[in-house]
């Protein structure tokens, strides 16, 4: 097992050496980065919306529910959603949704090209195909996942907001005074930061066991299905050590 | 030229090329057989630099191929065009994108100059109006076609199929081999083509080898074939019932 897993970071390592170089041509480069922010990015919009609107109502019910206590104010309601929020769930765990969705799409397209030879036939041309595959989707989620991670928090806002309006169990001012209370910039920062490391992960993993030589299309779906589980394993991995380092 | 040098290769216990050496002649159709599994796609794929070898040696002209880097080997896949056995199209390009592939990476070219060399090399495989389909909006022999439309853009030097006519019928079989083998010589190419089809050997064959187990067994022109004594040779040309008739009329 541990043969097998200094193999695979071997491997890796070795894959991550050819995708960072210069590429080719750059506007070839940009042209794919465009395509890739298109179809790894904002592809991804509706369902990351849908799901914060949903969290963010979810959490002012619960928060709301759970502060029964007349001694602490209904405004940390608003607070504790929009900590919440931009903490964790619109990073780690639209990171985790990506993850699902952006990396097994990435991984059985490599995988498919590996399987049907376009990608050795790539390389007969004299084309760096793991450059060319690669780099752009590592540069399109890099930058553009943030902006999902920003999106997916102020969507969140917006849905405790509605269930605020909806129900009424807390005045839609206390809920605003919680979310101005005690704002630390820092946290967006640390949010920021965070996502452009599992952007990397994500990306990357799903298209190293993508890359990997196949010989049937079942080989195709396995790796896919690994890929999701590495790269959420390694995720959580990297949340902790992101908080321990950036919090403390 | 292309001269290999004992060459090996194996994949983890199995050795799959044992001490092959032969010489593949410039201008001229090569062509590699020998039955499923005998080695001869990674013998191919190893002449190509698609597969590592273990040990030996190959040479493009005078370049030690198998000795450089993945720089420099750049340099000599610019001058190499490749058909796969399933054509290898992208498929999300275009006709026109996928035989412009090459020209957008490494050429300076203008818009008009790459569309007139597209459809100069389309045309020679008599291909028209199609560089707006997709590849899967294409029969499994047009595909080949542009595959071969493909390798030649870059006008190159050396040109390697890998079982150019497998999965189609047998008359696009004998017009994609006859196109390997005008394009061959019309460009002065060093053309390897990987084949178990005896139809292509006797068409278009100038130079054979046969690979048994791994291992070079026979080398010749296809005249020869008949007459070689050699038993697995002999077992893998009359494989077929009417080659076997043949066979029966003859002797």
């Amino acid at each position: 097992m541990i043969r097998n897993l200094l193999l695979q970071t071997g491997q890796y390592v070795l894959l991550m050496k050819r995708v960072f170089r210069k590429p080719e041509k750059w506007s070839i480069f940009w042209k794919q980065y465009i395509a890739e922010t298109e179809k790894l990015g904002l592809s991804s919009v509706s369902l990351i919306g849908i799901i914060s609107l949903a969290i963010g109502a979810v959490l002012v019910i619960q928060t709301s529910y759970n502060i029964e206590n007349p001694f602490i104010p209904k405004m940390y309601v608003g607070y504790m959603v929009r900590e919440s929020m931009i903490l964790e769930f619109s990073c780690t765990m639209v990171a985790l949704i990506l993850a699902g969705k952006v990396g097994s799409n990435i991984s059985s397209e490599i995988g498919t090209m590996r399987l049907t030879e376009q990608i050795d036939a790539m390389e007969m041309m004299g084309i760096n195909s793991a450059n060319y595959l690669i780099l752009p989707k590592i540069a399109a989620a890099c930058v553009f996942n943030p902006v999902l991670m920003l999106f997916s928090f102020m969507v969140g806002i917006i849905g405790g907001w509605l269930i605020v309006a909806l129900t009424g169990m807390i005045t839609l001012s206390q809920y605003t005074t919680g979310l101005r209370f005690a704002f630390n910039g820092f946290y967006v920062v640390y949010a920021i930061s965070k996502m452009v490391v599992f952007s990397f992960i994500m990306v990357s993993v799903a298209a190293s066991y993508g890359y990997k030589p196949k010989d049937s299309s079942l080989e195709v779906g396995r790796a896919s299905t690994r890929s999701i589980v590495a790269s959420c394993l390694l995720i959580l991995i990297a949340d902790l050590m992101l908080t321990q380092l950036l919090l403390n | 030229m292309i001269f290999v040098e004992k060459i090996n290769k194996s994949f983890g216990e199995e050795n799959v090329l044992k001490d092959v050496s032969v010489t593949f002649e410039e201008g001229k159709t090569n062509l590699i057989i020998g039955a499923s599994g005998s080695g001869k796609t990674v013998l191919l794929k190893a002449i190509a630099g698609l597969h590592g070898i273990d040990s030996g040696r190959i040479l493009y002209d005078d370049i030690v191929f198998s000795a450089l880097n993945e720089q420099a080997r750049k340099v000599i896949h610019k001058q190499t065009g490749m058909l796969f056995q399933g054509a290898a199209l992208f498929d999300f390009a275009t006709v026109e994108e996928n035989v412009r592939f090459p020209l957008d990476f490494f050429t300076g070219w203008t818009a008009a100059e790459k569309r007139e060399r597209v459809a100069y090399c389309l045309n020679r495989v008599n291909l028209y109006g199609v560089e707006d389909k997709y590849p899967s909006e294409l029969s499994g022999g047009m595909q080949k076609r542009v595959g071969i439309a493909r390798a030649i853009v870059m006008n190159p030097k050396y040109l390697f199929c890998d079982e150019p006519n497998s999965g189609l019928d047998p008359q696009t079989a004998i017009l994609i081999d006859r196109l390997i083998s005008d394009i061959t010589h019309e460009f002065h190419m060093t053309a390897i083509i990987n084949t178990h089809d005896m139809n292509s050997v006797m068409a278009i064959g100038e130079k054979v080898v046969f690979i048994y187990k791994g291992e070079k067994a026979w080398e010749g022109p296809p005249g020869d074939i008949f007459q070689t004594g050699n038993k697995e040779l002999n077992d893998f040309v009359f494989a077929s019932e009417m080659a076997k008739m043949l066979q029966q009329v003859r002797s």
